[in-house]
């Protein structure tokens, strides 16, 4: 188990390195910043010129790229359009997101798995009904839809919260974004744990475990559930990615300044360092995340070992 | 006990995890961004400057109004009239329009104590012209003599001098200019923020003052947090006489406007200063009365690449560039693209300089919409060159797609052809401007000018002088160019003006760029403020904001 978390550790540096250079050169193919900084000014040749040596740009895309990566391994991950550290801007975005991803994967932990658990244990029922148009209703109006209405009905109408999120948010003012963020994954997980709970309740096993008179709470929580959970939490785990790096439209509009939003600033100025950095550390957290879902396999399922 | 054993190695990976993810989470700064403010402090809406926030490297407006709050400089344009003032200038005095010597105001400090004196000024226009700081307004300094010295123009090139020998000092509150040619309404320039004065502050800790500018305006900044927001408070050594009603601002950064506009609706927030689109067809019943919409210093025009001389660049194309003028319906575009948030144009300045060379009939019957006449005019003129024309811009901001397909439809309507105009959308605003500096534009294009100073020579100048540094058309008349100079060289204000709009009148008679619409400021607030106003500049005036 331990040779096996340490291979997949060291697999992480090829994919790592592969995937800076990739967004590197996207980056670069987006064109030149400098131009666009003069606004509709034509620019004067010298003060660009100057400014693309400043910024490393006359040289050629592997020279940068070396010259970037080898900054990296100081530590120095550049500087972003408005002169800020990239590192402090990551200081500042990922923990932000981060609170936002939890509260967000809680919902979708507590409020999914139960959902879909008492719909799967009541298959048919009205319960059952509801929950299925519910969740169906949620995956079908794109994001950006419910948290404007979210938005203007719960904080403009009816002032029950504030319409934005201040500057150093509090765990509760994160509840409604998180909600129109989790929204969609969450109608996602209540019907995958529905459809493996029907399924797993007519197993062999499960039979067993009730024919043995075993109580009914243990049937559920432990030989169930558990065995139920394995799609779920592959779910979820890729998720925990998905959610940091692809904020961006909740964090617009519950004025966030989390990773999506700092993304999409590098993206619209052009600015490398920002995108190369932010992405660089969500690409780690997609790499962590993948690994913790494979190991909780063995811990779910006694049937799978790694070696 | 595999489960146990299983979930050791989880719990460490997740260790890993949290680390990779974490890193760098420092404790919060002293300075909580409070939600919402009060205590006679006004919120206004911001997002972040795209460059640290220096007088000669800011070229925008989010960090224009940060300059305009914490710097005065020696002339102030009107936030009515925008006419320009004296400010902290004594007197400038000038008997050739070449040579001006410049006294300053006695007793005015910056807020951190230090004396503003002509030498503030002076190490501040020599730090901005010189081509080591790349500061994107340097071109500002270009009529001081001496800039060519330290500003080169080449690529690559080093400064031969690191001061501009047009400046000198004669005493502590005085100093001369010397201009490389005559420029009699140059004085008026200097309300620009790119000539504010910087103190000592600035050069010993360039770090320190670019974390917390230091200014002699009427507000100083208390704390700055770049990515969230900006604090500051009313500058009691502030020496002018537009003191502040309020106690401070407080600059809040949006990652949408949208998100703003319902924070002023909810009482979150004071001012929103640029209105979303979505939100225009509900404005006056939302902010009941309480949302303004000027025309500001901003025009946008079709401009032609007149250097391409087999097919724009003819002398018949003229005629066709005039048609294509009268077959664009502005009125309907403006009103039902834009939602009347533009201003059809009548001339090719801006009706913010009202008295300053504004008019609304230079451009006369060539820029209202007559489709027979301007079917006529094409057709005279040989047709559009090829057949076909296509009109360019970056697509990524402003509606520009809409209504340049309305303006190619109304073309396209009045010629009876289905396809005369197509559209060519550039994806990104970088891309169009690398496109139009490298000359490769085969068709016309969209060009759109903000003032740098409420002065018609401003509308004219840069864009249509033989060679100027944005006449991205190539451009070239020389009874115009000579007008320019006789304009500039006059000394009598009202004489300069008439003289620049002659040149204006030639422009028309060529129309090297068809006028569209001015594009107008817009504004609202929420109800516990008042005496909500936006400057020529289409920035709320900040200072006469008064909190209920």
């Amino acid at each position: 188990m331990g040779r096996y978390v340490i291979r997949r550790l060291l697999q992480m540096i090829p994919v790592f390195l592969g995937t800076t250079f990739i967004i590197f050169a996207m980056v670069y193919a987006l064109g030149d910043p400098v131009a666009q900084m003069f606004g509709d000014r034509t620019p004067d040749p010298a003060t660009v010129a100057r400014m693309r040596h400043d910024l490393n740009l006359d040289k050629p895309l592997v020279t940068q790229y070396v010259l970037y990566m080898g900054n990296i391994f100081t530590g120095d991950f550049g500087e972003a359009f408005n002169g800020q550290k990239v590192t402090e801007l990551m200081g500042e975005a990922f923990p932000t997101t981060l609170q936002l991803t939890l509260v967000a994967i809680s919902l979708e932990i507590v409020l999914g798995i139960g959902l879909g658990l008492l719909s799967g244990l009541r298959r048919g029922k009205i319960l059952d009904n509801v929950v299925l148009i519910g969740t169906l209703v949620v995956i079908s109006i794109p994001v950006f839809v419910i948290g404007y209405l979210a938005q203007y009905f719960l904080a403009v109408k009816w002032n029950w919260v504030e319409p934005s999120v201040s500057a150093d948010p509090t765990i509760d003012e994160m509840i409604l974004p998180a909600f129109v963020l989790a929204g969609l994954s969450l109608a996602y997980v209540t019907r995958l744990t529905r459809t493996s709970i029907v399924e797993n309740m007519r197993a062999d096993y499960l039979r067993t475990a009730v024919a043995k008179g075993l109580p009914r709470r243990r049937v559920i929580g432990v030989h169930l559930l558990r065995n139920s959970l394995i799609p779920v939490v592959t779910f979820i785990g890729t998720d925990v990615g998905a959610l940091m790096g692809g904020a961006i439209v909740t964090e617009g509009i519950f004025n966030i300044h989390g990773v999506g939003y700092q993304l999409l600033q590098g993206v619209v100025r052009r600015n490398s360092p920002t995108v190369v950095g932010f992405v660089t550390v969500l690409v780690l957290v997609f790499l962590l995340a993948n690994l913790i879902v494979d190991l909780l396999y063995a811990v779910l399922d006694p049937r799978i070992r790694y070696a | 006990m595999r489960g146990a054993s299983s979930a050791k190695w989880v719990a460490m990976a997740a260790v890993v995890a949290l680390a990779a993810t974490a890193c760098g989470g420092d404790d919060d700064k002293d300075d909580k961004g409070g939600s919402s403010s009060g205590g006679g402090i006004v919120s206004a809406s911001w997002t972040d400057p795209q460059k640290p926030i220096e007088p000669a490297n800011v070229n925008e407006v989010q960090g224009g109004k940060v300059l305009d709050m914490i710097f005065t400089g020696l002339m102030e344009y009107d936030p009515k009239t925008a006419e320009a003032k004296p400010a902290m200038a004594e007197s400038i005095e000038t008997k050739d329009q070449q040579n001006f010597t410049i006294k300053v105001k006695k007793g005015w400090t910056f807020s951190n104590g230090e004396k503003v004196t002509a030498k503030s000024y002076v190490d501040a226009w020599n730090y901005g012209a010189l081509i080591d700081n790349a500061q994107l307004s340097a071109s500002f300094f270009q009529d001081i003599e001496g800039y060519a010295d330290v500003h080169p123009e080449a690529e690559g090139a080093k400064a031969k001098a690191k001061t501009m020998s047009g400046l000198k000092l004669k005493d502590d509150y005085t100093f001369t200019v010397k201009l490389s040619k005559k420029f009699s309404t140059w004085p008026q320039h200097l309300g620009y923020k790119a000539f504010s004065p910087l103190p000592e502050a600035f050069f010993k800790e360039h770090d320190a003052w670019l974390k917390k500018p230091i200014g002699n305006g009427p507000y100083k900044v208390d704390s700055y947090k770049k990515g969230t927001g900006m604090k500051l408070s009313v500058n009691k050594t502030y020496a002018g006489e537009d003191k502040p009603v309020n106690k401070g601002v407080e600059l809040k950064v949006y990652t949408d406007f949208n998100t703003a506009y319902n924070d002023v609706m909810a009482g979150n927030l004071d001012v929103i200063d640029d209105v979303p689109a979505g939100q225009l067809a509900n404005v006056d019943s939302d902010m009941q009365g309480r949302y303004i919409n000027q025309p500001a210093g901003i025009v946008q025009t079709i401009t032609f690449p007149l250097y391409k001389k087999d097919s724009w660049g003819t002398k018949d194309a003229i005629k066709v560039r005039h048609g294509l003028s009268m077959a664009i319906n502005r009125e309907q575009i403006t009103d039902k693209i834009f939602s009347k948030t533009r201003t059809p144009a009548k001339d090719y300045t801006s009706p913010v300089l009202k008295t300053g060379g504004y008019s609304e009939d230079i451009c006369g019957e060539y820029c209202t919409y007559n489709p027979s006449k301007a079917k006529k005019l094409i057709e005279e003129g040989g047709g559009i060159p090829g057949g076909k024309m296509v009109l360019s811009s970056n697509v990524d901001t402003g509606s520009h797609k809409l209504w340049m397909d309305a303006v190619c439809n109304s073309i396209n309507n009045v010629l009876g052809k289905k396809d005369a105009c197509t559209v060519n959308p550039v994806g990104t605003f970088g891309d169009f401007r690398d496109q139009i500096t490298k000359r490769e534009m085969n068709g016309p294009f969209r060009a759109g000018w903000q003032m740098d100073y409420p002065l018609i020579d401003n509308f004219l100048t840069p864009l249509y002088k033989t060679k100027a540094s944005s006449n991205d058309g190539e451009y070239s008349n020389k009874d115009f160019d000579k007008l320019l100079d006789q304009a500039n060289a006059e000394p009598d204000t009202a004489k300069a003006i008439k003289l620049y709009q002659d040149a204006e009148k030639l422009l028309v008679k060529d129309m090297p760029s068809i006028p569209l619409w001015y594009q107008n400021g817009s504004a609202a607030y929420s109800d516990r403020v008042e005496n909500v106003a936006l400057n020529p500049f289409s920035v709320p005036v900040y200072q006469a904001i008064s909190v209920k």
